[in-house]
């Protein structure tokens, strides 16, 4: 009975994206182009960092004539004819409440805002989108998509304007392009910037548009720099990579050579393959010497334990200092002072003393203490400027002695309990040798942090026999490392190594 | 200075007859109000009607024009109290909260009003926060009606019905002696519309006239005998004058057909949502043209038996479409039926869910069962749309996409207190945290983790004063700035010196009632052309007979944790105060950031701070996050091929509070923060400075790039 109808419009976007503002500006342009508009949302507390809807119902002024619409107040699902979501998983919130159907255009930034659940995860807790590109594809009666954020950030506009200029392009909506472009115009803030998103927006869209199937992601073809070939000293190193190990660990070996190098020397680096060497002979061409390979990633980031030395040889190179000033967005030739947050302990410092020394202030509480005093709290270390710079150009230079100290001995030691055990197990049991090798992803960060995963670290090595005693080892081992995970207090890995041992008493 | 600024919209205050007037809801009851006499207005932001008292402070220059007196109310007990201006005098009043927790708080004075009655017409303005978007109790202010005897107004959700309710809502209450409340739903509150605007009236009868010729009324106070007089009048003076008055003016509506075995009876405030299921039913055009008859109660209390009873006498079934529990319309509508001995079916909860939002989907969902059950013949054989995802792929989606609690804002200075606290946390154990109303709320979500309960806006201490006993651990209790001035000074502070408390408060200062949206306080440092601030909490705790008080800047982390292990571990006896300061970073950024674009744009030498991470330094463990949780502190992909864990890094928002830098120091967690200083315009000294700086950095980094291209493994 009913022909005309409302074109129904939702934005899906977190609180401080601007999901207001595109939608004022949908306001006006309806308003604008002969249409009654509705508009409403719920921002309350939602506006501080979390999801929200706008809703927008546009009618035309002259298919009224006299009547009134009533037009509602909230999106109904497989009701909804555009839906503009400024994120990716805010896509997926459209598409789960059912927002997105066959006649939807569906408009969504690809990039990620992640969530606060995903970045306080110990490792990498990330949610893929390919989940919600996929059932958008399959959703929507038209998906358009790409990364607006970064469409907006070029040219100093609201990702809104990227959004507003796609809603355009998308021709979604039976308005012109100047009508888009005036609204803009109207709002008289940022016009100049914002003009520039939408159009970007608006190209996006109509490119989009003419693919036939969605473009392909933008691969990072091989740069075609010119192949310049490795320096003579470090030329041995390659080739015995080459000689002695299978060609499937040899692009993660030579990145490890390539590390071990830039750490300390080319000696460091042969040290480094001759322990690789054994773990190699142990591994098995039917696996795909997937052992040597995990081993030989690992092996060079213990190798490569971030002391004191490193930190100060990493933040005093031009390109580090280069790339801060690409990612604070640094104009050109715009002075930028940069200075570390550093915080030295008395186990930093000791780390880079002789063994018999770092022992005797370690076991000495006055001399701990003393020690303390001298080093202070935390400290900002102006390292662009010269006296912070020279000091840890100063630390960064102690490199030449760092075999010397007492975090050396330390290291190496764990490092060869670490490969020993690896080795020991490969022979029997393959695929635990291979979790055991990826076990000390768990030590990470630096002193309290550090230690904390040492501890995780230790204690589940120290489980190892019992891990070896349950039904399938391989499996609760992964737990185990995912349970080490779980929570900073280690309350989930106490309670899987407790499990251990309650099934292993239950057994016996 | 509110987080928006309505200098714009006020304008729009100034039309009259004959323009259209275009805007949110909530404006358009701003407008309405002017349009009716109203002789003063109060209320107590909290969304969704901040905007109200915001446009309301915006507009002092009208309101001045119209001799309009409009008070930010200390809490929404003081701006119910302030209806007892219209008990005695012909004075039309109108105050606003947000409902129901601003209705619990005015109880006392409403139920008082309501109880003498008033002579001008007296209009309450309740956000009903209910629903999606919500972030209170789910309750209905319908119970408070029900109890006082006030009339409950729930218009159609356009502005035109809103704007003609409100002008009803004061005939009303003065045709009944009685105070009126006008509901509005969320997204109400926040709709966008228009409607034709009339001119505004100054009241005829002013404040200045009522205070100059005073008159009384002893029959009016709640005392007795009166007070037992005021209920026997309420049942048989006022309300059935009530009645009369919303029969004779039509204020509930006949819609649709009006034929037929069944009916719809729908609360004003659901009557859009209820079409477009019809809509989508195939039962009604856009219009709202429907065969289908429909009693719309934009008044939902009191009911009027007979239009209740004429419209359900010839039909077999009703359906009874009420949001919320408990059902008070339909127990109500069932009992009026079965006392006329109707026996229509009023059929309402048992298709319709008994609790939570009446969506459109819920709508369409429960019209569809109504009609399947007593009326086959409506539903049309058209195909329902086809799901273009299978049920799994639909959970498959939700169980993507993540979680967004609300948190704080970038750069926000409440976060350092929740910082410090979990690393004092970690040096003396959990202790026990009792949480107030606001921003700092937050802190009871990831990453913080920190709170036990929240018992109502300003009561966070009192929410622990059980904890008055001898033990080895205090408690530590929150409370906002806007909460302490609402009632905390007295229900926490004084509850806690006369009881004598031996536990910890922290009052988060920052300078705004910054969760309703940024308005000033007494505290306020900014000055404000209307009102008085710059009183410092400090000094009314110390009035209050505090002894032990500490003021903190929040931003300092590492004091912020030792002042906190202090008020912990002290042996002092007695209630202990924290003050910790720092400005609403929102309120901050949206007053410096022009300034600071000015400055740069003249010429002026101008440093702006932000932070970063190293990536090469930053192992991917996150730890920094779960102590700071800034919305601009997030991961990115790690560019060390042999990492597997994502790097933090900095986002482009970021507003160079310092916090992560702070916490890095406190925490002892890594190296990898740096601070930017960026310098726009620099003085002839920073360019040389610069320069020499450039020069023996740049020779020691060409010298160490040389050096390490011995080593290099090529491309």
């Amino acid at each position: 009975m009913a022909q005309a109808r409302a074109i129904k419009i939702a934005i899906t976007a977190l609180g401080g994206q601007g999901g207001g503002v595109l939608a004022s500006w949908i306001v006006r342009l309806g308003e604008r182009c002969g249409y009654i508009v509705q508009s409403t949302s719920v921002p309350g507390v939602a506006q501080r960092t979390g999801a929200t809807v706008y809703y927008v119902e546009l009618f035309p002024e002259a298919e009224a004539r006299d009547r009134t619409p009533v037009l509602a107040l909230m999106p109904a699902p497989g009701d909804v004819d555009i839906v503009i979501a400024a994120e990716m998983m805010e896509a997926g919130r459209a598409i789960a409440r059912g927002f997105v159907s066959r006649q939807t255009t569906l408009i969504a930034s690809s990039h990620r805002d992640f969530a606060i659940g995903e970045k306080i995860a110990m490792g990498d807790g990330r949610q893929s989108p390919d989940v919600v590109l996929r059932a958008a594809q399959k959703a929507a009666g038209r998906f358009i998509h790409a990364d607006m954020a970064e469409a907006g950030a070029g040219a100093g506009a609201v990702i809104s304007a990227v959004l507003f200029g796609a809603l355009a392009g998308s021709g979604a909506l039976p308005m012109a392009r100047d009508a888009f472009e005036e609204t803009i115009r109207e709002s008289r803030r940022a016009v100049k910037n914002n003009l520039k998103g939408f159009a970007r927006g608006f190209d996006l869209a109509l490119a989009a548009a003419d693919a036939v199937q969605p473009a392909p992601p933008a691969e990072s073809s091989p740069t075609p720099t010119p192949e310049s070939p490795p320096a003579p000293a470090v030329a041995p190193l390659l080739e015995r990579l080459e000689r002695d190990f299978p060609s499937a660990s040899h692009v993660t070996l030579k990145e490890g050579l390539r590390r071990c190098v830039d750490y300390q020397d080319v000696k460091y680096a042969q040290r480094y393959l001759d322990r690789l060497e054994s773990v190699e002979a142990a591994d098995r061409a039917a696996e795909d010497y997937r052992l040597t390979t995990s081993v030989g990633k690992y092996l060079a980031l213990w190798m490569t334990y971030e002391d004191s030395i490193r930190v100060a040889d990493l933040k005093t190179r031009a390109s580090r200092l280069a790339r801060c000033r690409e990612d604070v967005r640094a104009e050109e030739d715009q002075i930028v002072h940069i200075a570390d947050y550093l915080h030295p302990r008395v186990e930093e410092v000791c780390d880079l003393l002789p063994k018999g020394l770092a022992m005797t202030i370690l076991g000495t509480p006055i001399l701990r203490k003393m020690l303390g005093a001298v080093l202070g709290g935390g400290r900002r270390l102006p390292t662009s400027k010269l006296r912070g710079f020279l000091l840890l150009r100063l630390v960064a230079s102690l490199r030449v002695m760092r075999r010397a100290t007492y975090r050396f001995g330390v290291e190496q030691a764990r490092i060869d309990e670490w490969l020993s055990a690896v080795k020991s197990e490969a022979a029997g049991d393959y695929a635990l040798a291979c979790e055991i090798a990826a076990l000390p992803r768990l030590i990470k960060g630096y002193g309290e942090t550090h230690e904390r995963g040492l501890g995780n670290f230790s204690a589940v090595m120290a489980a190892l026999g019992r891990v070896r005693a349950q039904a399938d080892p391989v499996k609760t081992l992964a737990a185990l490392r995912d349970a080490a995970l779980a929570d900073e207090e280690g309350a989930a890995l106490k309670a899987a190594i407790a499990r251990l041992d309650d099934r292993a008493s239950a057994a016996a | 200075m509110a987080e928006r600024s309505f200098a714009r919209e006020v304008q729009d205050l100034r039309i009259g007859e004959g323009e259209i007037f275009r805007g949110e809801g909530i404006l358009a009851v701003t407008k309405a109000l002017l349009q009716s006499g109203v002789s003063y207005v109060g209320g107590y932001q909290g969304a969704p009607i901040s905007h109200l008292m915001d446009v309301l402070s915006d507009a002092q220059n009208i309101l001045g024009e119209l001799n309009v007196h409009f008070e930010a109310s200390a809490s929404e007990a003081a701006a119910a109290a302030m209806l007892a201006a219209s008990v005695n005098y012909p004075l039309r009043g109108a105050v606003t909260w947000k409902s129901t927790v601003g209705t619990n708080v005015a109880s006392d004075a409403l139920a008082n009003v309501a109880s003498g009655g008033v002579k001008g017409g007296a209009l309450v303005i309740i956000g009903e926060d209910y629903g999606e978007g919500s972030s209170i109790m789910q309750e209905r202010s319908h119970a408070f009606a029900m109890k006082s005897q006030m009339w409950l107004l729930d218009p159609r959700p356009n502005l035109p019905s809103i704007v003609d309710m409100v002008e009803r809502g004061f005939e009303l209450s003065e045709a009944s002696n009685t105070p009126v409340m006008l509901e509005l739903r969320i997204r109400a509150c926040h709709v966008y519309g228009s409607f034709a605007a009339k001119d505004n009236v100054a009241p005829s009868f002013t404040l200045r006239d009522a205070m100059e010729n005073p008159t009384r009324d002893c029959s009016r106070i709640v005392l007795p005998p009166s007070n037992f007089v005021h209920e026997v009048e309420k049942i048989e003076r006022r309300w059935p004058a009530a009645v009369d008055y919303i029969k004779a003016r039509r204020l509930n509506e006949f819609l649709g057909g009006h034929q037929g075995e069944i009916g719809i009876i729908v609360q004003g405030g659901l009557y859009n949502t209820l079409i477009r299921a019809l809509e989508l039913a195939g039962l009604s055009n856009c219009y709202g043209e429907t065969e289908i008859p429909i009693y719309c109660l934009n008044v939902a209390y009191p009911l009027i038996d007979d239009e209740i009873k004429g419209f359900c006498l010839d039909k077999k079934a009703v359906l009874m479409i009420e949001e919320g529990q408990p059902e008070f319309i339909e127990q109500a509508v069932n009992a009026i039926l079965r006392n006329g001995d109707i026996q229509t079916r009023i059929v309402g909860k048992a298709v319709l869910p008994r609790a939570g939002e009446y969506t459109a989907a819920v709508v369409r969902d429960g019209l569809d069962a109504f009609l399947r059950a007593h009326a086959r013949d409506l539903l049309k054989t058209h195909s329902a749309p086809v799901a273009p995802l299978s049920a799994e792929e639909q959970r498959a989606v939700a169980e993507t996409t993540p979680q967004r609690p609300a948190g704080f804002c970038i750069g926000c200075p409440e976060r350092p207190i929740f910082s410090a606290m979990k690393l004092v946390e970690k040096e003396i154990g959990k202790f026990h945290v009792s949480c107030d109303i606001g921003c700092h709320l937050f802190s009871i979500l990831p990453p913080f983790d920190i709170g036990n309960t929240t018992m109502g806006y300003g009561l966070g201490w009192a929410g622990a004063s059980a904890f008055n006993a001898k033990a080895k651990k205090r408690t530590i209790s929150v409370m906002g700035d806007g909460g302490f001035w609402h009632n905390g000074l007295t229900s926490g502070v004084g509850n806690a010196v006369f009881n004598r408390n031996d536990n910890v408060l922290v009052i988060v200062d920052n300078g705004y009632s910054a969760a309703t949206g940024g308005q000033d306080i007494l505290s306020s440092r900014a000055d404000n052309k209307t009102r008085t601030t710059n009183n410092p909490i400090s000094k009314a705790v110390r009035g209050m007979g505090v002894e032990w008080l500490k003021e903190v800047n929040t931003y300092n982390v590492g004091r912020m944790k030792k002042v906190f292990k202090d008020a912990m571990t002290t042996a002092a006896k007695g209630p202990k105060v924290i003050v910790a300061q720092s400005e609403c970073m929102l309120n901050r950024q949206r007053r410096e950031k022009p300034l600071r674009d000015k400055a740069v744009r003249e010429g002026k030498r101008v440093v702006r701070t932000r932070f970063g991470v190293d990536p090469d330094t930053c192992t991917g463990d996150h730890s920094c996050i779960r102590i700071s949780g800034c919305p601009s502190l997030t991961v990115r992909d790690n560019p060390d091929p042999l990492r597997d864990d994502p790097v933090a890094w900095v986002d482009n928002d970021c507003v160079g509070c310092g916090v992560c830098g702070e916490n890095a120091h406190a925490a002892i967690l890594c190296p990898s923060f740096y601070r930017a200083d960026l310098i726009y315009n620099p003085s002839a000294w920073d360019r040389f400075r610069a320069r020499i700086r450039q020069a023996v950095i740049g020779f020691v980094q060409r010298r160490d790039d040389r050096a390490r291209a011995k080593y290099s493994f090529g491309r």
